[in-house]
């Protein structure tokens, strides 16, 4: 009997080597996409050292990435935390990609990869591929040449250009990524293997139809050009537009050609993270979930020891630890354990549920069948949806959340909500929106250029509770959207009811920047 | 499922961005790495180490809100007593909640980080330079080097230029007119056809002959020849070099303290560890003196501990003789420097300074003397009317007109300023010396 127990073992104590890494990939595989019925791109991983994490982690995680300072800054505050101690490395980076890479550390035991392997190349890889987010703006099959693409085409730039002056577009258009994305979905589907022939064919149409006579051609004296109304010249230019970055790649008059496709690579790349902001806590709650589902069958099913399943709970629970408010380690809210309780409360409400859960939750209560109804919201919902949709009364009184506004104009902090049955519905609906990025991102809008004038352009913040932009910052990216704007930038502080302006900006360019 | 081993691969792929961080941030990377110098031990310094730039050079600012003012609201968990209503009074510190700000957590904290030893003391040396270096003398003693020359027809099969080679193999072909391959091939096959029908066998006859005697040149004419190889050819050149050498007078006789010993022996390892890192070809000469000089080597100079009377114009003699026997004017640059305390037996003031005036400056490029003093004498730097012998003798020099350098220093922290001065680069003046 023991005999049979041993064969089943995947494997013993922490050593492991590629042929382990494989049998746990089957066995993990058997699991997940048999009894759970995932179903995820295929699987790429990859064995790396501490340093190449390290790297990864500069770069944003990215296997490849063009060169800039700014991440062998994060490269370097990074390296001097870990050489202290201060921090430990993640176990595993995920890329959404077709394969789907998973990176793995070397040190990792083999409980640990095999943790690693469930939640990442399992867990994320099946909400990568069919989370709506992801399948609406990302696309995985192109992102891995793009970035090849993006890295050779910035190299270039920078022997042709001067390091100076594409580090100086790049840090204006680092500024402005989060700025640079399209939150509405528009009708054309991003395709990012055609990009790199779309740059081509411009710079090819570019030297065919270069004439130098025309720089020879006499111009007529400036003909009186019909006055556009304002809606006309609002509506040519796409305003009032919310994608800072596309509209100055679109409409700056000063940028050269390669400049505005350096601006289009960052706002390309910053599109593909967008839906990765959206989904933290379903992406992780998603992963933690499987990995949690898995490993317990894979224990269950004997095919891993006591011993390990230990070792993978200590992990497991130090993921998922929330402190609460009054705790000196409290960070805010742990996306790892929020996405990972919601989703096993879906499970309970599906299999075991209470009267309470049957009336807020009568569509789903008792269904018996939780990964359907779990798939299901792993496709269709964002953290924000998904918190004003499944946040149950059961959980909240189980996190014992409240609700707190600081308002300057009271003289103390006041408890709005709590986890009663009046406060049900408004804790909710207030933790759905610290989920939502246009919400939590402030609102800045390009309103309107001076054709006529001295080309001014006018970008409106529309403040959100009296909350005003961080000053310095503030005047310092605006600075940098002069130099690419070319002219004077204004940017004021709007309150959207009233009209009212409580700031204003003014940037002018410096002549010498480009 | 594809399993890839990366670890590998190549380390060190963000080199080029921590490159472009260092360029970046250079000016602050530079005043920190000055600082962190006075702060530590010399022998540290070879070491690199971790220095802490304000973060305010290195900021990426975006459009964020910030966390002050206005109306913030949080969802906090773990609540124990309060009910919908209650009022809390606001913690000290103007925040909001416990994580007020915690999530954009964009430090104005001061950025640290770990240089390496060739970063830091590169950027430590960065603008310092022996002045005139082979201004004065036209560099003399020459090494030798190989230069690409042109092409041979013989050679060792490394220096094979086979680029060149093929192309004269082919401009040969061509003008031999050995037959194309394709050609041939068009020749049999049209006989194995003509073959085939049995057809006229005059004509066929023909195309053997011809194909006979295509195959015959081809034979003849190979399709590389010996003639056609080429060999990369080098030639000994020979570079100038300019040679220098640096004299370390330094005093250790009894009336110098530890802390002054001390005081110059930091002086001198710092002016060790920059010539030997910029400088391939610069000799260091160690003399050090009591009432009578000794040349030393570096083991003996930096530790070996000596006690007696003062004469300089002892290592003066020493460095006078060193001079004559092993490095003549002619064909060397000559530097020396010296660090004393100050004191020097009453009846050598002149001699010192008839050697110095008559026979050091003259042949040296450049002369800084350094003077230590014990911590004490700190107060009294504002004052002019403390001075050592030793200093108003090279004082009465310095106004007759001789090329001298001279500082006092007190205090360890004062050295690499100091050393700073005596070393900085002088761009703007050889500049404008230049007509």
């Amino acid at each position: 009997m023991s005999v049979m127990e041993h064969e089943k073992l995947l494997f013993q104590g922490a050593d492991w080597d590629f042929g382990l890494i494989q049998r746990i990939h089957d066995a993990i595989e058997k699991i997940g996409v048999g009894e759970m019925g995932l179903d995820v791109y295929p699987n790429q991983i990859e064995v790396i050292t501490a340093e190449q994490m390290l790297d990864a982690y500069a770069s944003i995680g990215m296997p490849l990435f063009y060169k800039h300072w700014s991440f062998g800054k994060r490269f370097a505050l990074h390296e001097a935390s870990y050489r202290q101690g201060f921090m430990g490395l993640a176990y595993e980076i995920v890329i959404n990609s077709n394969p789907c890479i998973s990176y793995i550390m070397e040190e990792n035991t083999a409980t640990m990869q095999t943790l690693v392997i469930a939640h990442a190349a399992f867990g994320h890889n099946h909400f990568f591929k069919n989370n709506y987010l992801f399948q609406e703006w990302t696309d995985a099959d192109g992102i891995l040449d793009y970035l090849e693409f993006a890295k050779g085409y910035i190299t270039r730039c920078e022997e042709r250009y001067g390091h100076a002056a594409v580090e100086r577009v790049l840090d204006a258009a680092h500024a402005l990524m989060s700025h640079g994305v399209h939150r509405y979905p528009r009708k054309k589907r991003p395709d990012l293997r055609s990009e790199e022939r779309r740059e081509k064919e411009r710079h090819l149409h570019q030297e065919q139809t270069f004439n130098d006579l025309w720089r020879t051609v006499p111009t007529k004296g400036a003909a009186a050009k019909p006055q556009l109304s304002d809606e006309r010249r609002r509506a040519l230019l796409e305003l009032p537009q919310e994608n800072l970055l596309y509209f100055l790649e679109k409409s700056a008059p000063r940028l050269q050609p390669w400049q505005r496709e350096i601006l289009r690579i960052v706002r390309q790349i910053a599109q593909y993270f967008y839906p990765q902001r959206q989904t933290k806590v379903m992406n992780e709650g998603c992963a933690t979930y499987c990995h949690y589902h898995i490993m317990t069958r894979l224990h269950e099913t004997g095919q891993i020891s006591d011993g390990s399943f230990l070792e993978f709970l200590q992990s497991h629970t130090n993921v998922t630890r929330q402190p609460e408010f009054d705790d000196p380690h409290y960070g805010g809210i742990n996306p790892y354990a929020l996405g990972f309780d919601m989703m096993q409360d879906i499970e309970r409400i599906c299999t075991k549920p209470t009267a309470e859960d049957r009336e807020w939750f009568p569509e789903i209560a008792g269904t018996g069948d939780a990964m359907a109804v779990l798939r299901d919201v792993w496709a269709n919902y964002r953290d924000e949806s998904f918190i004003s949709q499944y946040l149950s009364p059961h959980l909240m009184r189980q996190w014992r959340m409240f609700h707190l506004v600081d308002d300057p104009d009271r003289p103390d902090l006041r408890i709005e909500a709590i986890h009663d049955e009046r406060g049900y519905r408004r804790l909710r609906r207030s933790l759905s929106r610290h989920y939502d990025v246009g919400w939590s991102d402030p609102d800045i809008q390009v309103i309107d250029v001076d054709l006529a004038g001295d080309r001014r352009l006018i970008l409106h913040h529309h403040v959100l509770n009296r909350t005003l932009l961080h000053k310095d910052d503030a005047q310092r990216v605006l600075q940098m959207v002069a130099n690419l704007w070319g002219y004077a930038v204004v940017l004021k502080e709007v309150e959207p009811a009233t009209g009212a302006i409580f700031q204003e900006h003014v940037a002018h360019p410096h002549e010498t920047l480009f | 499922m594809y399993i890839i081993d990366r670890r590998l691969n190549p380390g060190g792929k963000s080199l080029a961005n921590r490159q472009r961080f260092l360029r970046r941030a250079k000016a602050q990377i530079q005043r920190a790495v000055r600082q962190t110098a006075g702060d530590r031990d010399i022998t540290d310094l070879e070491r690199g180490g971790e220095v802490t730039i304000p973060a305010d050079g290195v900021r990426e600012p975006s459009f964020r809100r910030s966390n002050e003012g206005g109306v913030h609201d949080h969802i906090l968990p773990g609540n124990k007593r309060f009910i919908e209503g209650d009022t809390i009074d606001r913690p000290p510190g103007g925040g909001g909640g416990s994580s007020a700000g915690g999530d954009n957590g964009e430090g104005e904290d001061d950025f640290r980080f770990a240089l390496t030893r060739d970063e830091f003391l590169d950027l430590f040396l960065d603008d310092l330079e022996l002045p005139d270096l082979a201004k004065r003398r036209v560099a003399t003693v020459e090494t030798q080097g190989l230069r690409r020359a042109g092409y041979t027809v013989t050679g060792s099969p490394v220096n094979l230029a086979l680029l060149r080679s093929m192309r004269n193999a082919l401009s040969r072909r061509i003008a031999m007119r050995r037959p194309k391959p394709q050609e041939l091939l068009r020749l049999e096959e049209e006989i194995e056809r003509l073959e085939k029908q049995e057809g006229s066998s005059e004509h066929l006859t023909a195309l053997r002959q011809e194909l006979e005697q295509l195959r015959l040149r081809t034979k003849r004419f190979p399709y590389i020849d010996p003639l056609d190889l080429r060999y990369r050819r080098f030639e000994p050149i020979s570079r100038p070099v300019a040679q220098a050498v640096m004299f370390c007078l330094m005093d250790v006789s009894g009336s110098m303290t530890e802390h002054m010993k001390d005081l110059a022996k930091r002086f001198y390892m710092l002016l060790y560890i920059f010539l030997t890192r910029r400088y391939k070809h610069v000799e260091i000469v160690f003399i050090r003196h009591t009432h009578e000089a000794k040349e030393v080597d570096e083991e003996t100079f930096f530790n070996s501990p000596e006690t007696g009377g003062t004469v300089v114009s002892s290592a003066l003699r020493e460095m006078q003789r060193i001079v004559e026997e092993r490095y003549s004017p002619d064909a060397w640059n000559i530097y020396a420097a010296q660090a004393s305390d100050g004191d020097n037996s009453p009846n050598d003031g002149s001699t010192s300074a008839a050697l110095l005036r008559d026979v050091i400056l003259p042949v040296c490029q450049y002369y800084a003397y350094l003077e230590v003093g014990s911590d004490s004498d700190r107060m009294q730097t504002g004052f002019i009317n403390h001075k050592t012998s030793l200093w108003q003798t090279y004082e009465t020099l310095q106004e007759q007109g001789a090329h001298l350098a001279m500082r006092k220093v007190n205090h360890r922290r004062e050295i690499y300023p100091v050393f700073r001065e005596l070393f900085r680069r002088r761009d703007a003046e050889a500049g404008a010396r230049v007509p």
